[in-house]
């Protein structure tokens, strides 16, 4: 497909957006298994800040996240900075600062999520693992944890959708997305019909796959639904 | 069974929550075959006391004795005893076989993964002479062609049996029933007590909390009657079922008979 020659400006935006997409997934699975772990944890402090967490973040909007942390965090770290007599300009680029705004924003509605598998977990998987003497981080990565995938997973991955179409956010920092880049191709064919469809079309490519995979990591996640094993 | 050396010590055993007291002082010996059955009303606190030996529960005052180990406990804050060494709680914990009124399979793992996670997990045991201990195992329970089922597919009775296979995988020194037959349907009690009476006959220790009667009439060479956390009545279970002193275990005895 050639598209008046901005084919491959719209693949490598393509490119762009599955990497911000897949950065921001991994970092905000990690946030949201921590929020949940401190959510349910006896440390009170730890589950202040978690609170304080999803509550603040799942009060803003996305792209308020999006700009203050493309604009403020380079003055932050600016200041920062300066505290040790560096005076030179930072920059966050518009990629690390999309995936920092998406991840946060993402962890925040997955600790949610891992907080209800969690929870949905029997009292009782706990006390056999410990029962047999396994310890408890044992039990909970070889006996809690697994279950809890089978739980989250389908929650995550409609969260994982909301985040793919999240990413075109991003565009308007400046990163070189689906979205960006086919804005670039209207401005000098002036065909944004043409364009906006094309976008449409990747995005929905884009969401089809996820679902695709969110349905085969459900499989994988719960081999009892399959049946025996050989 | 005097004579033989205690597999279970259990020393002035309490337990609170909050100003309710479950367990008033419940001491107990078991030796090397015993099988103990503890009866007694709901409320009685006869799960507590076995949730008490392994420290699923934490006793707020007692000793536990294991074969010759004594399990060290220090106070916590809220009032309760816990395990002063973890390790050393990990290891007893895996010498104390303990069965679940609700089986507590792991439903993720197959039927022979059950049996083989702790041995290899803890124990350390190589995956093959698991695997074949397992199928020892699950040939005894009766269930040798569910070895690649999941839990799920399995009934409540066959869960159990996997459960008590799961158990016997450690090789424990003494085993914990938490009424394993109240959560399944009458027609299959009885293929549970089955594998429950043949680990009798074989001299393993075991406590079981129950309220099959006859079974504990029949297996049991220590039957203890709990009432309100203290131990109302205990001894051969002849004398508790024959002639109990105590007025409300004749009460009970009638009214389960």
């Amino acid at each position: 497909m050639d598209l008046q020659g901005f084919g491959h400006l719209l693949l490598s935006g393509t490119w762009i957006t599955i990497q911000l997409a897949l950065s921001s997934l991994l970092v905000g699975l990690v946030l949201g298994l921590t929020g949940a772990a401190a959510k349910l944890s006896k440390n009170r402090i730890a589950r202040w800040l978690a609170t304080g967490y999803t509550t603040l973040v799942r009060g803003l909007p996305e792209l308020l996240l999006v700009l203050t942390i493309y604009f403020g965090g380079s003055q932050l770290l600016m200041w920062i900075a300066g505290g040790f007599g560096y005076t030179e300009y930072i920059e966050i680029g518009p990629f690390v600062a999309g995936v920092a705004a998406l991840s946060i924003a993402f962890g925040a509605y997955a600790t949610e999520v891992f907080r209800m598998a969690m929870m949905e977990i029997p009292k009782g998987q706990w006390e056999s693992g410990l029962a047999c003497g396994m310890s408890t981080p044992r039990t909970f990565f070889r006996i809690i944890l697994p279950q809890v995938w089978r739980l989250a997973i389908p929650g995550l991955g409609n969260l994982f959708q909301v985040l793919l179409k999240d990413t075109a956010l991003v565009s308007v920092v400046g990163l070189n997305d689906i979205m960006r880049q086919s804005q670039v191709a209207i401005s000098s064919t002036k065909e944004p019909f043409t364009f906006f469809m094309v976008a449409a079309f990747i995005y929905l490519l884009l969401t089809a796959a996820t679902t695709g995979f969110t349905m085969f990591m459900e499989r994988l996640a719960n081999p009892a639904a399959r049946g025996n094993r050989g | 069974m005097a004579n033989a050396p205690t597999a279970l010590v259990l020393k002035d055993i309490h337990k609170s929550y909050g100003d309710l007291a479950v367990l008033k002082g419940v001491s107990l010996t078991a030796y090397d075959g015993d099988v103990i059955s503890i009866l007694g009303s709901s409320g009685s606190g006869k799960s507590t006391l076995l949730r008490c030996i392994n420290l699923l529960e934490n006793p707020s005052q007692g000793e536990i004795t294991v074969g010759d180990e004594s399990l060290a406990l220090k106070p916590a804050k809220d009032g309760n005893l816990v395990a002063a060494n973890r390790k050393q709680l990990e290891r007893l914990r895996s010498r104390i076989g303990f069965v679940f009124q609700n089986f507590n399979l792991w439903p993720h793992k197959t039927i022979l993964e059950n049996i083989i996670e702790a041995p290899v997990q803890v124990l350390k045991q190589p995956k093959a002479e698991a695997i074949t201990r397992a199928e020892q195992l699950l040939e005894k329970v009766g269930l040798a062609d569910k070895r690649n089922a999941y839990p799920d597919n399995l009934s409540g009775g066959q869960k159990q049996r996997v459960a008590i296979a799961r158990t016997l995988a450690m090789d424990p020194q003494v085993l914990l029933f938490d009424e394993p037959t109240s959560a399944l349907d009458p027609e299959l009690v009885n293929e549970v007590l089955a594998v429950m009476k043949e680990l009798a006959e074989e001299g393993r220790t075991m406590l079981i909390v129950t309220h099959e009667m006859r079974f504990a009439k029949d297996v049991s060479s220590q039957v203890i009657f709990l009432h309100q956390g203290q131990i109302e009545e205990m001894g051969p279970p002849d004398q508790v079922f024959n002639h109990p002193k105590s007025k409300r275990v004749q009460e009970f005895i009638a009214s389960h008979s």
